[in-house]
């Protein structure tokens, strides 16, 4: 404990920018990478594995910035991109609507509760040859299954969220005269928003996870998951690793730049996450 | 009496409305406008699922994929629970493996897939690492924010009653971080089944739940993958219902500490 202390005030005090602090900071967030890319380049020089399977960082750097300046590597990313959009718009629009739904009447509940616990716990990737027997291979069975998947946090959470709604608010809401529009518009979609956001996070996250996978079996033209799947065929683990390298880069940059902005900018500023 | 009233009145709809759906499912898949292959009859898959049972083929696949899972999960927990306490306890663990964890865990275990079946092959070894990979991440971040969030006046109180590391350890820090530690494991099993089927599907070994349902589409089987995403979905649920269920409901309710855990 007095180290998670020590820990929490030395990120603090860095956070306020002296800029050696900083630095240190910063230094010591690469050293474990600097271990790492040592370790495998020893191991990649030192020639235990075949080359061919285990290519060394240079390789790796030097296939990523030709496929990056050939144009391949940013086509597969976009379109990978792309596809994890729609179908997180679609999964958001539905997932919201009935999550909603289901916390304002009873009777729709009723009606959904039983499917979305029935489907929810089969792991999502299951489903996948199916929708591949029902809508074919490529694009719309990709979009589709990766948006019926991260559907179900957000079915949840939004249902969840409406149902925290304290009673009393919406009385006192009501007791002032506020029709139903107001007080879904004011009252409920406020006070259950933080937990519509969290599913919202869950859903993309889920739909980020899934997506790679549902590439490599949906045979689609373009897309990383499809070009790490490809380079396997050619032994191209160079390639693979590249592709890897950019599959990260994009989850970080939703974890950085998506998630912890949009928790910010609302939850947080409102008060209503205690984190 | 009205609560009472109520509940059955939500299972009667409940049944209904599994009933409508089931019923709409059974026309269109009579009706003829989609092919029988495609959308077989519920009596078939139900057919199939008992003739799957009957000559043991499921329980074999299921016994592959469970192997797998509790291998791998195994590994997980055994690696993670303790890194996780190690990175809370010293700054200096701490320091070296959360830029690593933060960098590797964006990442899906999926896209691992194809570099480890290069260099693991087909098989076993495979599918548990990446079991192994998924599943990590949750654990250890669940029991080092875990064991991080022990109320420091407990420490000090122990420590002020005498308490020596050992103990202080033992008596104070895990049971306090072990609602985080248990969400942990369910985080990474829910993980580690998601992982185990796709890794199943895609580096195609011999046997497992997740092959068989891929498999089946090469011939059109359908009604063999809707009973094995049955049984996918049943022990799935099993496990999180039961197993977790009652591991929370025999330590951390127990012990009263269940509202840590949800909050």
């Amino acid at each position: 404990m007095q180290d998670a202390v020590t820990t929490i005030a030395a990120t603090g005090a860095a956070a306020r920018s002296q800029t050696g602090e900083r630095l240190r900071l910063i230094a010591r967030n690469i050293f474990p990478f600097v271990v790492v890319g040592t370790i495998w380049e020893i191991v990649a020089w030192a020639g235990i594995f075949p080359h061919r399977l285990f290519p060394t960082l240079e390789e790796v750097a030097a296939s990523f910035v030709r496929l990056t300046v050939a144009g391949i590597l940013p086509h597969h990313a976009i379109e990978t991109v792309i596809r994890l959009l729609s179908g997180f718009a679609l999964a958001a629009l539905i997932g919201v609507s009935i999550g909603v739904l289901m916390g304002r009447s009873r009777r729709a509940e009723d009606i959904f509760l039983p499917l979305v616990s029935i489907c929810a716990p089969i792991p999502g990737l299951a489903y996948a040859p199916l929708f591949l027997l029902w809508f074919g291979l490529g694009n719309i069975s990709a979009v589709l299954l990766v948006g019926f998947v991260s559907a179900f946090p957000i079915i949840f959470n939004s249902w969840t969220g409406v149902k925290a709604v304290k009673e009393i608010w919406v009385r006192s809401a009501q007791s002032m005269g506020a029709d139903d529009r107001r007080l879904f518009s004011h009252v409920i979609l406020p006070g259950a928003l933080p937990y519509i956001l969290t599913g919202l996070r869950l859903g993309l996250a889920q739909a980020w996870r899934i997506l790679v996978a549902v590439e490599m079996l949906a045979a689609v033209p373009w897309g990383l998951g499809w070009l790490i799947f490809g380079a396997r065929e050619f032994l191209n683990t160079d390639a693979m690793l590249a592709g890897i390298a950019v599959i990260a880069l994009i989850g970080l940059g939703l974890e950085k730049f998506v998630f912890q902005k949009i928790e910010d900018y609302t939850v947080v500023r409102w008060g209503m996450v205690t984190a | 009496m009205t609560e009472n009233g109520q509940r059955t009145r939500s299972f009667i709809r409940a049944a209904i409305t599994l009933a409508i759906a089931a019923a709409i499912y059974e026309g269109l898949a009579r009706s003829g406008y989609f092919a029988p292959a495609l959308l077989p009859t519920i009596p078939t898959v139900a057919k199939t699922l008992f003739g799957m049972f009957a000559d043991g083929s499921i329980v074999e696949h299921a016994a592959f994929t469970m192997y797998r899972v509790m291998f791998g999960f195994g590994l997980a927990v055994v690696v993670g629970i303790p890194l996780g306490i190690l990175m809370a306890r010293f700054s200096a663990i701490e320091n070296f493996f959360l830029p690593l964890v933060s960098a590797l865990m964006p990442i899906p275990s999926f896209a691992l897939v194809p570099l480890f079946m290069l260099w693991f092959g087909i098989g076993n070894l495979t599918t548990i690492l990446i079991v192994f990979y998924a599943a990590t991440f949750p654990m250890v971040f669940n029991t080092w924010s875990g064991v991080r969030s022990v109320n420091p006046l407990w420490l000090r109180a122990a420590g002020a009653m005498g308490a020596d590391e050992h103990k202080l350890f033992w008596k104070v820090i895990i049971p306090g971080a072990s609602p985080f530690i248990i969400t942990g494991m369910r985080q990474s099993f829910l993980r580690a089944w998601i992982a185990v089927v796709g890794a199943e599907m895609i580096a195609a070994s011999d046997w497992g739940l997740g092959w068989v349902i891929f498999d089946a589409k090469e011939f059109l089987n359908a009604d063999i993958m809707l009973a094995s995403l049955a049984v996918i979905g049943a022990i799935g649920y099993a496990f999180e219902r039961l197993v977790f269920g009652s591991i929370e409901r025999a330590t951390v309710q127990r012990w009263g500490m269940v509202r840590l855990a949800k909050g």
